[in-house]
């Protein structure tokens, strides 16, 4: 998961990377008094998960506490490349002699982890290193011995060198210590009182949430669709075609999605309306959570299941999703087109015909289903 | 002769006292495999019965080793403990580590790997979250299903368990001499250029099916490989190429950013190394069997 900047700076400040002061506010009048807390000029910045944010109008510089106020008003609801602003980070303005900027990420090619450090921080570091690679140091960290903060701040001039290595310490620190699979800093700065992260960007590993103290929960995250998904512990997200899909395994919902959006295509239909993993176990229970949320969107006109019976046979799928229609009931509103492979298939094929839902489509292949749900969302109603 | 597991390899079952150790422990064993034990450091000294066997459990990798002569270790060990189990098996010195276990911790799984690595990296590790590894008629070590198909002359690796399955599906008359599934996470241990080059040398495989999916460059490392070394025809499938920029699709791993790890640089990678890629499933078993002839 991604944190927002007020978030890193969070768990910056309690590995003490050091950070300007500052506190997050959400309405105009609390950014009022932390700038009259802070005293002189201060930075009132955009809250958002997204880059380029500056050029948006979403960063601006407050000479007064009322200046503070009238800019939070104005970056407050602003949109930013789809992102609402609903926070403002309001810290003391700092004078910059120089920026920098160092990374922790992985290494996948390495399976390890990499640090990246330049001292030409402050802009894209894409371009630098597309530019001017010698000017963006990658330095492998084993995991078991940690980060050489000396060796990665060979790159930075000689009077700030040893400084800035304790900062990149702390940020390892950070990076271990929180579960991260990114932390970086840009533009770390050189100012009058030593060096600071200016601003910071965090990933967690979603993995390691068992074991971290803090949440990071964001109410605002998101789609509404997939906040409903999550509370009921479905892998789901959501995309802005007409055809919702459901499929059991990663590799094969991705590739569901592909064969749909190529169907769509031929037919005039929009695409793939989301992507939705319900794993190997495809229980009724499961099937009912995720076709409640598919059938809650309402740009889908027709849904695609896609299930290959592997541990699970198809007889239990097809058992799941006769019993979640008849959960559903009056709900269920979609045409669903159902592909079923693999484990006992003629059984659950016959399970369904069975039933006989009057919104099932039963087809064999998965490219024939995907053009019959295709086809489905294009129909009159 | 098959890749990294045959009729001859011993198999311990880690967690085998859990649910899902205990439900795949009674498939691999339906299927032919050689289980010869388990492992659990809390019920060490118990049997247990699964299906119609008994099987003992060990405190530890390095115990059920001295005991049964055990050469592969399966893990179904919960995320919080699975690092540590690993390191055990590698210090015992075990020759293949198949981790099953979903949701490790990168930080655990590069630790893991280094571990391995600093070991002087005599255990092959396949995956985190992986199905694992079959080879059909002999070993089933994971949760493959043994019942798609049977042994034959295609070797398969694939990030994708279900993918693996629907490939074994729609080629099960023409069957595959071993499947890999390396797992869909950002560290893995195994990966397709390992995979690659050991049905290269493998004389019981004549074409090899490389299924990746989007997230790093592990598909574009394989296609080098395969340019530079690999004599087998190759024919590949790639997932993912509806999947918006900076979205996790359900495998950790699964996650184009920027302008890289999608679909479309993967496939023209693998294209620009000679080998076909299928746009379907389907396709790319047409492909296959175009191949065979």
């Amino acid at each position: 998961m991604d944190l927002f900047e007020h978030e890193a700076r969070e768990l910056f400040e309690k590995h003490g990377v050091p950070v300007p002061r500052g506190r997050v506010a959400a309405d105009p009048a609390a950014a009022r008094s932390v700038a009259a807390e802070l005293g002189g000029p201060v930075v009132v910045k955009a809250q958002v998960k997204t880059g380029g944010r500056g050029k948006a109008g979403g960063v601006r510089v407050a000479r007064t506490a009322d200046d503070a106020e009238q800019a939070a008003d104005d970056i407050l609801g602003m949109d930013i490349k789809g992102h609402t602003v609903h926070r403002v980070l309001v810290t003391e303005a700092s004078e910059i002699a120089e920026e920098y900027y160092v990374s922790f990420l992985l290494d996948r090619a390495g399976r390890t982890f990499l640090a990246m450090a330049s001292a030409e921080g402050g802009m894209d570091i894409e371009e630098v290193a597309a530019t001017r690679p010698s000017a963006l140091a990658r330095v492998p960290v084993d995991p078991l011995t940690g980060v050489d903060a000396m060796t990665v701040a060979a790159v930075f001039p000689a009077d700030v060198r040893e400084e800035v290595a304790g900062v990149v310490e702390k940020l390892w620190e950070v990076f271990v210590a929180e579960d991260c699979t990114l932390v970086e800093v840009n533009p770390l700065a050189h100012t009058a009182t030593g060096i600071v992260a200016l601003d910071g960007k965090i990933t967690l590993d979603d993995n390691a949430s068992f074991r971290r103290s803090s949440s990071f929960e964001d109410p605002h995250d998101g789609d509404p669709l997939e906040r409903e998904a999550r509370a009921r512990g479905l892998n789901y997200v959501k995309l802005d075609g007409d055809i919702g899909v459901i499929g059991n395994g990663a590799g094969l919902v991705m590739s569901t999605l592909d064969v749909v959006a190529a169907a769509a295509l031929d037919a005039g239909a929009r695409g793939p309306a989301d992507f939705l993993d319900i794993g190997g176990g495809a229980s009724a229970e499961v099937m009912v959570d995720g076709l409640t949320v598919i059938l809650g969107d309402p740009q889908v006109r027709s849904v695609f299941v896609n299930v290959f019976g592997g541990i699970t046979a198809c007889d239990a799928v097809a058992t799941g999703i006769v019993r979640s229609l008849e959960i559903l009931g009056s709900r269920a509103t979609k045409p669903l087109v159902v592909r079923l492979d693999g484990n006992n298939v003629a059984e659950g094929r016959r399970i369904l015909g069975e039933a006989a839902h009057p919104l099932v489509t039963v087809v064999a292949t998965m490219d024939d289903a995907a053009r019959e749900a295709a086809e489905l969302a294009t129909a009159e109603v | 002769m098959a890749i990294f597991l045959d009729e001859t390899s011993r198999i311990v079952v880690s967690g085998i006292t859990g649910a899902e150790g205990a439900k795949h422990t009674r498939r691999m064993l339906a299927a032919g495999t050689n289980v010869v034990g388990g492992v659990n450091p809390r019920k060490a000294g118990r049997r247990v019965d699964i299906g119609s066997a008994t099987l003992p459990v060990f405190g530890s990798v390095a115990d059920s080793m001295a005991s049964t002569g055990a050469d592969v270790c399966v893990l179904f060990v919960p995320p919080p403990f699975v690092a540590d189990a690993v390191v055990e098996a590698v210090d015992a010195g075990i020759g293949l580590a198949v981790v099953i276990t979903e949701g490790v911790p990168v930080h655990d799984s590069a630790r893991l790997w280094a571990h391995a690595v600093a070991a002087g990296g005599r255990t092959r590790i396949i995956g985190p979250n992986c199905p694992g590894i079959i080879s059909p008629g002999r070993s089933n070590a994971g949760i493959i299903p043994a019942d798609i198909t049977g042994p034959g002359r295609i070797g398969l690796v694939s990030k994708s368990g279900t993918l693996t399955y629907q490939l074994m599906h729609e080629l099960r008359d023409v069957g595959f001499s071993t499947c890999v599934g390396i797992g869909g996470d950002p560290i893995i241990g195994t990966t397709h250029i390992d995979a690659v080059e050991a049905f290269e040398k493998d004389p019981e495989t004549d074409l090899i099916v490389l299924i990746g999916e989007i997230g790093g460059d592990a598909e574009e490392r394989a296609a080098e490989f395969v340019r530079a070394n690999v004599s087998k025809p190759v024919v590949g499938y790639v997932a993912g190429f509806t999947a918006p920029e900076g979205r996790t699709m359900g495998h950790a791993g699964a996650i184009v950013s920027g302008s890289s790890g999608t679909a479309s640089a993967k496939k023209a990678a693998l294209e620009a190394a000679g080998i076909r890629v299928g746009r379907t499933p389907s396709e790319t078993a047409a492909l296959v069997r175009e191949v065979l002839g």
